[in-house]
């Protein structure tokens, strides 16, 4: 790795800009579990219902204020917290789709308005549960650092949240690839005509992609929560983020997704980490718009012609 | 015919001397509102002209920022007076968006949506990151106000009569354009495309020129805005307030002229209204676009044709019973 130490004189300097770099290969590793899982549910409810739904991030918000709200305010066991979090998301998922997507099928721009109606009001709720004030913290509830040859620093917190993100993306692998269910939603998603003449539901199809999509955002927010700032707005760079990630990897692939989230994520650190975040979203939105012109298809999207 | 138009005409004028006299009596902080929403008519209005062609773009209220600097700039760095730095807005403003045609119109669609979105976060964070001319996020302030004989434009009743000038100038124009047969060519791009293009017509022009000319119009509205305030920042033109320019036109109605602009000022007024409910406000305005795009699709102008539907159905059912 010869670029950081482009800019160490000597060889002390060089060990430690080599140390920064391998922290900073971990560091977004462990972040591309969040986009992946931020990213996964986006990419499932534009593929089977082709709604953009622009109150995702917010979706992942809403997942950071439940453990916000039931462990650093009521002390309720941290891995509770994720399962209700989880549960609180995937209702508000399956009432959005009941009550706003499904009525909006035919009409992708009226589904995308209606997502961002929600994205209002979750977010006045959020201010209404957590009020106006600065971001919100929750202290980690996995203390301690795990020390890789004496230099690496990975905190338990996040180890185990990327532990947990890998274990749902598993998960969900499995899900679509090896039961009745997981085909049938991949059938919807490409076909939704012949997919309803082999006898498959749709409506309920729709239900559980949606269902699961917000699982995995929920789950985002929850295991974000004790890294990050908590407040209101914060689904907007998780959108930002989901948009991009879905884009460079493929619109409607999963696969794609997951891969260009592992890459965003390491170039995302290391933009943030050698120059400055807003550096770092400024070229991952430029690389987007060139994805879009030169590849539209992304890194494992498939052609459709129209 | 000549009878509507001498009819329209009169209506027009009415409300225009409506408009004129408002002010008067109005309280200090409600002609500010007022100002700015005869500015944000001109935005939707423009918008409406970008979304003719069926694209809906997410980088108009960016557009209206790339204008609201420019004119900054000038003004400040520059020294032009605000005659010249005007103008110099929407060029500024079409010129960028004569650019990014290049990128964003080999994309349609919910890609083309995506892709204006990302273009325009992008410049938005560049006024934030690069600091030397855009003064990062507290953006530039103390930005001269026009000039023009011994007239105070600090105060906000001239300043509303010179934005009521310009901007009722400019909807003529935005009409004309639209009645026009360009206008007529971008309806039948967005909803014939195809047709359109089987006799001759090249529909990448014709978006392009749709897009630059409602750019062109919001970075007026943006310099508009920003010379009455004396300050910008990147927050004014964020994707808060591109949602807000999608719900007034989506609300009040996007197949017609004055559906946008009926759907800014009630929703404003409305807005204006709910101001003692600080912190609920945009939870009811998102409640109020749920309902409208599920409810009244078409949006507030064809809410007199429905409740008509609806009474003469009534009426309808009397007679046989």
């Amino acid at each position: 790795m010869i670029l950081p130490s482009f800019f160490a004189d000597s060889f002390y300097e060089t060990i430690l800009a080599l140390e920064l770099f391998l922290q900073s290969i971990v560091n977004g590793t462990i972040q591309s579990g969040f986009f992946a899982l931020a990213a996964v549910g986006l990419v499932l409810i534009f593929g089977v219902m082709g709604v953009v739904n622009f109150a995702h991030g917010e979706l992942v918000m809403v997942g950071a204020y439940t453990v916000w709200f039931l462990h650093a305010q009521h002390s309720t066991p941290f891995l509770i917290t994720i399962v209700i979090a989880i549960l609180v998301v995937t209702v508000i998922g399956i009432l959005m789709e009941k009550f706003l997507f499904r009525p909006m099928r035919d009409d992708p721009l009226g589904g995308l308005i209606c997502s961002i109606g929600v994205l209002f009001i979750l977010q006045v709720l959020a201010t209404l549960v957590g009020g106006d004030g600065p971001s919100k913290q929750v202290p980690p509830p996995f203390e301690g650092t795990m020390v890789l040859f004496e230099f690496l620093r990975i905190p338990y917190q996040r180890l185990f949240s990327i532990a947990v993100s890998v274990a749902a993306l598993g998960l969900l692998w499995h899900f679509l690839t090896h039961t009745k269910l997981g085909w049938a939603l991949r059938a919807v998603s490409q076909d939704r005509e012949a997919a309803s003449l082999q006898g498959i539901n749709s409506n309920r199809i729709s239900m559980i992609a949606i269902a699961v999509g917000a699982a995995m955002a929920g789950l985002a927010g929850a295991l974000m929560a004790p890294l990050t700032n908590i407040n209101p707005h914060m689904g907007h760079n998780v959108i930002i983020t989901a948009f991009i990630v879905t884009i460079v990897g493929g619109v409607g692939s999963l696969s794609g997704a997951v891969i260009a989230s592992v890459l965003y994520a390491l170039f995302h650190t290391f933009v943030t980490t050698y120059f400055n975040g807003t550096v770092a979203t400024i070229s991952g939105l430029l690389i987007m718009v060139l994805v879009l012109i030169v590849r539209p298809t992304g890194i494992m999207g498939h052609r459709v012609s129209e | 015919m000549s009878g509507i138009v001498i009819r329209n005409a009169v209506a027009l004028s009415i409300l225009l001397i409506a408009l004129a006299i408002l002010p008067h009596y109005l309280k200090y902080h409600h002609q500010d509102f007022l100002i700015f929403l005869v500015v944000n008519v001109l935005v939707v209005v423009s918008y409406r002209l970008v979304t003719l062609t069926g694209e809906w773009s997410l980088i108009h209220a960016v557009m209206m920022g790339v204008g609201a600097y420019a004119s900054a700039l000038l003004s400040k760095h520059l020294g032009l007076s605000f005659w010249i730095s005007f103008p110099l807005a929407g060029v500024t403003a079409a010129i960028v968006a004569a650019l990014l045609c290049f990128p964003l119109f080999r994309m349609t669609q919910f890609y083309f949506l995506i892709g204006s979105f990302a273009a325009g976060e992008a410049i938005r964070l560049s006024w934030i990151h690069f600091i030397k001319p855009f003064g990062g996020t507290s953006g530039i302030s103390a930005i001269p106000s026009p000039e023009l004989l011994d007239i105070d434009f600090l105060e906000p009743i001239p300043y509303f009569y010179l934005v009521l000038i310009i901007v009722t100038i400019c909807l003529f124009l935005l009409f004309r354009i639209e009645k026009s047969r360009i206008g007529l060519t971008l309806h039948a791009v967005h909803w014939k495309a195809p047709l359109a293009e089987s006799i001759g017509v090249n529909t990448w022009n014709y978006r392009s020129l749709a897009f630059i000319t409602g750019s062109f119009f919001v970075g007026l509205a943006g310099a508009l805005k920003v010379h009455y305030i004396g300050t910008v920042t990147p927050k004014q033109f964020d994707i808060g307030f591109m949602v807000f320019i999608l719900i007034w036109v989506i609300v009040g109605g996007y197949r017609t002229f004055y559906g946008a602009i009926l759907g800014a000022v009630v929703l404003s007024v409305l807005d204006e209204m709910f101001r003692e409910f600080d912190e609920l406000r945009p939870a009811i305005y998102g409640a109020i676009l749920i309902f409208s795009i599920l409810y009244l699709p078409a949006g507030l102008e064809s809410l007199p044709q429905r409740l008509k539907g609806v009474f003469s159905r009534k009426s309808g059912q009397m007679e046989q019973t």
